[in-house]
């Protein structure tokens, strides 16, 4: 099994590097969308007389920077990508192998985050130059983003494959996928920090995977945070990662039962 | 190569038979027109779905709108209601160009890749005219409808009552500005027939479009310069939505009139340097 991981991340990496102005124009169209956030926000805490509930502009522009490197770890396969498989019969010779099908998709997309990695080193320093972010981690803040970056990968990355086998059932699946992206957008942090929502909408959150995709492991650099929550938000990853095996664990089988494809 | 020669000398021969009956560019564009729609009309259901896309994007929009000013009462000068009216024509904008736009720019991108552009290329009429009238998705519609209401709600809001001028200088100045976004993109897709593999394009246009919700006076110069001179979103979407919240300079128009002539000029250029370049499947 690890070497089906390794030897996919490598094709990955020899692949994703042979384009490099297509993962930069990607990037670039990424990084468009927190630059975004980090005006409006630090615009109001400018005008506020410097920072609003406790964060300064140099404290939002910590947290959309690591934004985005949290953003390029959680690139996963989109769950638009199975109509397209259905439709030209990639699908019929994923079913052949051997193995779960959702292992490749894994393993390429984590061999593609190390070129990813390399490529947005510069990307961050320019976006550092422009807005000079204060970013002050301990070590065990960074040990723990670490680790939660891969945790949100993981998450993200099982829960859309399953999301993705509703095509499945039906093919109009654009409207069920934008409701889901766009609970993610308001739900995660990922357009605003979550300290400056309401109490009810902080837990309202607790019940989503998304904000332990996004806000948990950007704060867990940027702070300010506990060490103890620093534990809990890895332990909910955990569980949240163990829930979307057993979803996809419930779902797969069902929807496999249910594709007949045309001399595959 | 000897293939290629006599293709080559074919094409030729086309371009003087061409003058003689090249059908007007209006009456084409109108006919498929005429054919998307038709094409789009079998699928009825899918208006009631992009509606309900649209709807959620708003709202969720909205949202965060209301995320914003819970913490401040105007954001670099603009009201709320006046940045409702910004969100209304970003939505418009969006609107069109997802409809009459981008679905052509990313076929033009993809058949470049596949080497299927051929068959363009050997029709009897202008290759970019043709490229950019192919494609129609007219349920995208929606965002336009959606987007109206808003940019309603936000001007009755203001109060201020929009003059028959203020109307009339906000749809020119909207045509204006798709045409500078149309060259922006036909520029992208262009860049295809150099760097071959560029699906990406389009979600560097979709991040870099999402900057036109706010008024590009709130960035910093770079990148309002950027969004200006590099992306136009400020002409598409900043200054006709100055022009119906009544808040529209004579300077802006200017610029953004001449702007777009260069544009134009520029991005026919490079379409056909690119052009040069094709090679294709079969040649």
């Amino acid at each position: 099994m690890i070497t089906l991981y390794t030897a996919n991340a490598r094709i990955a990496v020899q692949t994703q590097i042979q384009y490099r102005a297509a993962n930069y124009f990607y990037m670039i169209g990424m990084i468009a969308e927190p630059v975004v956030y980090l005006v409006v926000w630090s615009t109001i805490a400018n005008a506020n007389g410097g920072s609003i509930d406790g964060l300064t502009a140099k404290d939002f522009a910590a947290y959309y920077i690591v934004w985005t490197l949290v953003r390029n770890m959680n690139i996963v396969l989109t769950p638009f990508a199975w109509e397209e498989r259905i439709k030209d019969g990639t699908f019929s010779g994923q079913l052949m192998k051997p193995v779960h099908p959702i292992h490749e998709d894994l393993a390429q997309f984590m061999g593609w985050k190390l070129v990813v990695l390399v490529l947005w080193i510069p990307l961050a320093i320019v976006l550092a130059l422009l807005f000079k972010p204060s970013l002050s981690p301990t070590m065990l803040q960074c040990a723990v983003f670490f680790f939660a970056i891969w945790g949100a990968y993981f998450i993200r990355a099982i829960m859309q494959w399953s999301l993705g086998l509703i095509t499945f059932w039906t093919t109009r699946v654009g409207a069920i996928f934008e409701a889901y992206y766009l609970s993610e957008l308001l739900l995660s942090g990922r357009v605003f920090p979550l300290v400056l929502t309401p109490h009810w909408f902080q837990t309202l959150t607790w019940f989503f995977p998304f904000r332990w995709c996004f806000s948990f492991p950007i704060v867990a650099l940027t702070g300010p945070i506990e060490n103890r929550d620093l534990f809990i938000g890895l332990g909910m990853q955990l569980a949240w990662i163990l829930f979307s095996i057993g979803l996809l664990a419930i779902v797969w089988p069902r929807a496999v039962r249910r594709f007949s494809s045309v001399g595959g | 190569m000897a293939a290629r020669g006599a293709t080559l000398q074919l094409g030729g021969r086309l371009t003087v038979s061409r003058s003689a009956h090249r059908p007007g560019s209006v009456r084409l564009t109108a006919t498929f027109m005429r054919v998307g729609i038709m094409n789009e009309m079998q699928y009825r259901i899918n208006f009631f779905l992009q509606l309900l896309q649209s709807l959620l994007n708003v709202g969720t929009a909205l949202i965060v709108l209301a995320v914003v000013f819970s913490k401040t009462n105007d954001l670099d000068g603009w009201t709320r209601p006046q940045l409702l009216a910004v969100m209304g024509v970003f939505t418009l904008v969006g609107g069109i160009i997802r409809t009459f736009i981008q679905p052509n720019m990313e076929r033009t991108v993809n058949e470049v890749r596949e080497g299927k552009l051929d068959f363009a290329l050997t029709k009897p009429a202008d290759a970019q005219l043709l490229i950019s009238i192919r494609d129609v998705r007219f349920w995208q519609l929606t965002d336009v409808l959606v987007g109206l209401v808003v940019l309603t709600v936000a001007l009755v809001q203001l109060e201020s009552i929009t003059q028959w001028q203020d109307l009339l200088a906000f749809v020119v100045l909207l045509f204006s500005g798709l045409i500078s976004i149309y060259c922006f993109w036909l520029m992208l897709a262009s860049a295809s027939f150099w760097l071959v593999r560029i699906n990406e394009v389009q979600e560097l246009f979709d991040g870099l479009f999402r900057a036109g919700q706010y008024p590009v006076g709130i960035y910093p110069g770079w990148l309002r310069y950027g969004l200006t001179f590099v992306v136009p979103l400020a002409f598409a979407i900043t200054v006709p939505s100055e022009a119906v919240t009544g808040q529209l300079a004579w300077q802006s128009v200017v610029v953004m009139i001449g702007f777009t002539a260069v544009l134009l000029v520029l991005s026919r250029w490079c379409w056909k340097r690119g052009l040069r370049r094709y090679g294709g499947a079969s040649a």
